[in-house]
């Protein structure tokens, strides 16, 4: 067990650093990922045309593997966490825009209508309503984006030990230590669940207004919760 | 009381004209025309309603007053100024706005949807909280709802909630998009008699689109009927619009039973109410002997309070040995003077002797009358509504 926490020093951090390093990786380009997607999302929102062109030209960047983009970059940004970064965040857009468009577009006519009639200026209505409205489709999003960023940071391991984690996979190759696999592998599977539950308590706290079950704020009658044997049953069904 | 089932729709009072619509069209790029050279005049502090099929421009029309829609013509006048020379959002400010299905916003609380508007006149927290506390209460919303959130309210309560917040800031003008279309008939008839409750008290000028006749009958002082392609039909007190539709499009709009539905705004006070068939159910065999001599076939029998019981023929009562059971049922009452010829008409119409039974605000027969005596009633009072609504007609020009 002692030998499963061990990490190699060519690595040149703990496994807690590691742990560090890999959450940096990842969710810094989910966050700019996201900074990028709201105005274009807005764009794709208020200039309905575009929305197709901007959903395949991020449709064609996700396809691209992240080692060609490594190629490319590597010329830019050389053997970096940044050319990790880039393509992680690149491809988040792929989930994120299409999530944001979906959530402001949501938002009820009549509600929209109101806001209008009521003197809210384009911003202030965007600001206020429009987005607030979006936030459950918004963080439905990002949950998708982040996990998927957490597994993908571990090919940074390809340009020179920039995968954190996956890092180790690499070690437990040449040193023939396969208990670096598993951590590498269950360290990332509980990061991303945690991230992921972490996304659901931050959506719980933002929307107190949400109708649905499960929150335990307003007790909900039993009708509403599925029985577990009915997802089963439903499968049976197909 | 105004409003209720039976009474009687008074003729509100028009003031001036506060919201003057000339000669305005709307026409999209693909020329399909909203609405086609229109012109309104409506009156201040009464309620307005634009009525029509659908695709007959009416949305539209409210839409252009708060510049929602631009005109592609004409103008509008907002107590003398045009509203395409004001800053928008200040314009709208003014204006309250109540659309179908409320569109509250689902992620505020009810208190803060009602501040909406104060608030963003500025306002302090404070001061917009207890305004639109105080509506809350104005519009019959318990005080425990402001801090529930629009999804836990029922359709009826979300639609208050848009009244009140329509109303928070206390604007001149409200405009009303078929606000009750969307909630069941009974919980629609409670938002209507509201509203005209609200409006006694208020006065505000009111602009209300719908598409159910009945709802513009109701509810307003001036009806304009619209028909496809943005044309106004007819513009005349609701009244006058059931006595004297313009031409077959409106009289066909308004429905087959409009010389009933008239008769609610004919009030029933002038009826003459027979008292003498009226007998207590302890009455003596000679009190009943006279009343059988008053000319009625039936005698109304009343408990010992005056609340009636029922009807008999005169043979069949036996003086001490009356059986409330073996009674004819005697329908519903009418209200008299409160309610309408039509609830009068109503009930003798339902009633299985003929006869409808009046009754005071506290449930007491106050008489009975026959349907030959309400229908001279009606008779008479169609005499004098041509005469007056000559003069209603002059009155508005």
């Amino acid at each position: 067990m002692n030998r499963f926490f061990d990490i190699p020093s060519d690595l040149q951090h703990s496994w807690l650093g590691l742990i560090g390093l890999h959450l940096r990786e990842a969710l810094l380009p989910v966050l700019a990922g996201l900074v990028l997607a709201l105005p274009l999302a807005q764009l794709c929102v208020r200039f309905r045309w575009l929305y197709p062109p901007v959903l395949w030209v991020t449709t064609v960047f996700y396809a691209i593997p992240s080692l060609a983009f490594f190629v490319v970059l590597i010329d830019y940004t050389g053997q970096t966490e940044l050319t990790v970064m880039i393509p992680l965040a690149v491809y988040s857009l792929v989930v994120l825009v299409p999530a944001i468009v979906d959530g402001v577009r949501s938002v009820p006519q009549e509600t929209l209508a109101a806001a209008t009639a009521m003197g809210f200026g384009p911003v202030r209505r965007y600001a206020q309503v429009q987005l607030p409205i979006a936030v459950p489709a918004i963080i439905a999003g990002l949950r998708v984006a982040t996990v998927s960023s957490i597994s993908l940071v571990s090919v940074g391991m390809l340009i020179g030990n920039q995968g954190a984690l996956g890092n180790l996979l690499h070690d437990a190759q040449i040193y023939n230590r396969p208990e670096l696999a598993w951590n590498s592998v269950l360290t990332t599977a509980v990061l991303a669940v945690l991230a992921d539950a972490a996304l659901v308590l931050v959506r719980v706290l933002l929307t107190p207004w949400m109708p649905s079950g499960g929150r335990g704020r307003r007790p909900k009658p039993a009708a509403d919760r599925p029985e577990p044997a009915a997802p089963a049953l439903k499968d049976a069904a197909r | 009381m105004a409003g209720s089932a039976g009474s009687v729709c008074q003729t509100r009072r028009v003031f001036g004209v506060l919201i003057r619509i000339d000669s305005v069209t709307k026409r999209y790029p693909d020329g399909t025309i909203a609405v086609d050279r229109l012109s309104l005049e409506i009156p201040d502090r009464s309620i307005t309603v634009l009525v029509g099929p659908s695709g007959c421009g009416k949305t539209t029309t409210l839409r252009m007053i708060n510049r929602m829609v631009e005109p592609s013509e004409g103008t509008i006048l907002l107590d003398g100024k045009d509203v395409q020379q004001q800053p928008v959002n200040a314009l709208r400010r003014s204006m309250g706005y109540v659309i179908q299905n409320a569109g509250l916003f689902q992620h505020r609380t009810i208190v803060d949807n009602i501040a909406t508007v104060p608030r963003l006149l500025g306002w302090n927290k404070h001061k917009a909280r207890a305004r639109a506390a105080e509506l809350m209460k104005r519009v019959g919303l318990d005080a425990s709802l402001a801090e529930r959130y629009p999804y836990q309210l029922s359709g009826g309560q979300q639609q208050r909630v848009g009244v009140a917040r329509a109303l928070a800031a206390d604007p001149p003008v409200l405009l009303m998009d078929e606000p009750f279309s969307a909630v069941d008939p009974v919980v629609r008839k409670g938002l209507q008699d509201e509203l005209l409750r609200i409006q006694d008290e208020l006065g505000k000028t009111i602009v209300f689109v719908t598409h159910d006749i009945d709802e513009a009958v109701k509810l307003g002082t001036m009806v304009a009927v619209m028909r496809t392609g943005g044309r106004l039909a007819q513009f005349a007190p609701p009244a006058e619009l059931l006595s004297n539709p313009a031409d077959a499009f409106v009289e066909d709009f308004l429905g087959a039973d409009r010389g009933i539905r008239r008769l609610s705004f004919f009030p029933s006070a002038g009826l003459r109410l027979l008292t003498s068939p009226v007998v207590a159910v302890d009455a003596t065999a000679e009190q009943i002997a006279a009343r059988d001599t008053a000319g009625a076939p039936y005698l109304l029998v009343t408990d010992l309070d005056g609340r009636p019981l029922g009807w008999s023929e005169p043979g069949d009562l036996t003086a001490g040995d009356v059986r409330p059971e073996r009674l004819l049922p005697h329908g519903r009452p009418f209200v008299a003077g409160t309610d309408s010829l039509r609830a009068a008409l109503d009930c003798a119409v339902l009633s299985p002797t003929g006869w409808a039974v009046a009754v005071d605000a506290g449930g007491r027969v106050t008489g009975v009358v026959s349907q030959q005596a309400i229908a001279e009633a009606i008779r008479g009072a169609h005499a004098e509504g041509r005469a007056d609504a000559a003069a209603d007609a002059k009155a508005v020009r």
